[in-house]
């Protein structure tokens, strides 16, 4: 196994599958401007997928293309983390997980964009940028609805509970990450955990929300050895095309 | 302007005017202003007779970088110069490259330029300076949506990134 082709393969995933999960709001979201922002934060999502994936690909030099990897792979080949591709939920819940997976990817990039391989250096500068704003939003949204009405501040209570036994994976390292640390790739991501739990600590404190105690967490989406059952429901959607129309273009 | 020179006989075209005729390609989204205004050509230069240009997308996931490729290879092919673009994402495009001209451009289209503050300095229609943020996200993925609070009209604000 070649470990920088699957630290980008998890990279990229993670964009794809949230990037995917978020524009099933497409036309759907509560209101115009909700929608509209959901619509672009997956499509930045979508743009940065392609460029780790075109890089994953190029590393792995057997011809794919970002396409290939995006559409003709099977659930158990994906690499992203199970909090990408749990179901929306509610309006709620899908900002809550946006709020914890921006906050773990802001940090990310900004160690990425530190990389000692430049290809990394560079898809990670111009990234975090747009995460930076997703993180802004995600946040607000978070601390709005939290502190809000009864109502809101029970809803996003239950998305945190719900989702935050997904939360370790991010953080939980592998013979991958001590590679791609070790060469200065990459961060280990365990290391990220500090800065991001004090973060959230202090954004569920202002959205008046109880941070959950218990570390247990799910596992099987970062190694591909154990999706949820969403994973498959949501590429037939996805892939729908490429199995359809093998080779289809525009 | 800076015209066609004579080289062993062939028509020879000088980077300065390409850079010329890309000022006049509309950026797609927003054709009040010029593809250079926009700051995303970072580079001009020959290899041959095939002309190389660099190109730097303003968001990764712009649906309009296609379309933007696909201008400057049109307009290269009016003047009959055969082209090569290259994308190239670092360092990656910030707000800061789009020029003075661009700017104003930009807000008498009604879209206030970018702050390095965050926000829009004044209402691009009314020059109000009471505004207050719809959403953090407009019709592309490069603004926000803000209204202005003394005339009361809705506004784009090109996103400072
Ligand atoms: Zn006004």
């Amino acid at each position: 196994m070649n470990a920088l082709h699957e630290f980008l393969l998890r990279t990229g995933d993670n964009c794809l599958i949230l990037g995917h999960r978020v524009s099933e709001w497409c036309g759907h979201a509560p209101v115009l401007e909700e929608d509209i922002a959901l619509a672009n934060t997956a499509l930045d999502l979508l743009g940065q997928t392609k460029l780790w994936l075109t890089y994953a690909a190029e590393v792995e030099g057997k011809g794919r293309s970002a396409d290939d990897l995006a559409f003709l792979r099977d659930a158990w080949d994906f690499r992203n983390v199970l909090l990408t591709e749990v179901p929306n939920g509610d309006f709620g819940r899908t900002m809550m997980r946006q709020y914890l997976f921006d906050q773990y990817h802001l940090l990310m990039l900004q160690g990425l964009a530190q990389s000692s391989d430049e290809t990394v250096r560079g898809i990670a500068a111009k990234a975090v940028k747009e995460v930076a704003y997703h993180v802004d939003r995600s946040r607000d949204t978070v601390v709005g609805l939290g502190d809000g009405t009864d109502e809101s501040h029970r809803r996003m209570q239950e998305a945190l509970d719900y989702l935050w036994p997904y939360v370790g994976e991010m953080f939980a390292s592998d013979t991958v990450d001590a590679e791609m640390a070790e060469g200065g790739i990459s961060p280990d991501p365990a290391s990220l955990r500090d800065a991001w739990d004090a973060a959230v600590a202090d954004t569920m404190a202002e959205a008046t929300l109880a941070l959950p105690d218990s570390r247990f967490h799910h596992k099987g989406g970062r190694d591909g050895r154990m999706h949820t059952e969403h994973l498959g429901h949501m590429l037939t959607q996805m892939q729908w095309l490429q199995r359809a129309y093998p080779g289809a273009t525009w | 302007m800076a015209a066609t020179r004579l080289s062993g006989g062939h028509v020879v075209t000088t980077e300065a005017q390409v850079w010329d005729w890309l000022a006049k390609v509309p950026d797609p989204e927003i054709p009040a202003i010029s593809l250079v205004d926009l700051g995303v050509i970072r580079g001009v230069a020959f290899d041959g007779d095939t002309c190389v240009v660099t190109v730097t997308p303003t968001y990764s996931g712009c649906p309009a970088t296609a379309v933007i490729n696909l201008s400057i290879e049109t307009a290269l092919a009016d003047h009959g110069v055969p082209v090569r673009l290259k994308q190239q994402i670092a360092p990656p495009w910030t707000t800061d490259w789009i020029s003075p001209e661009g700017r104003d451009k930009l807000n008498a289209y009604g879209i206030a330029p970018p702050q390095p503050a965050g926000g829009p300095a004044a209402c691009p229609r009314c020059g109000g300076t009471h505004l207050e943020k719809l959403s953090q996200f407009g019709s592309t993925p490069c603004k926000a949506q803000w209204r202005c609070r003394d005339c009361l009209e809705p506004f784009d604000y090109f996103k400072c990134i």
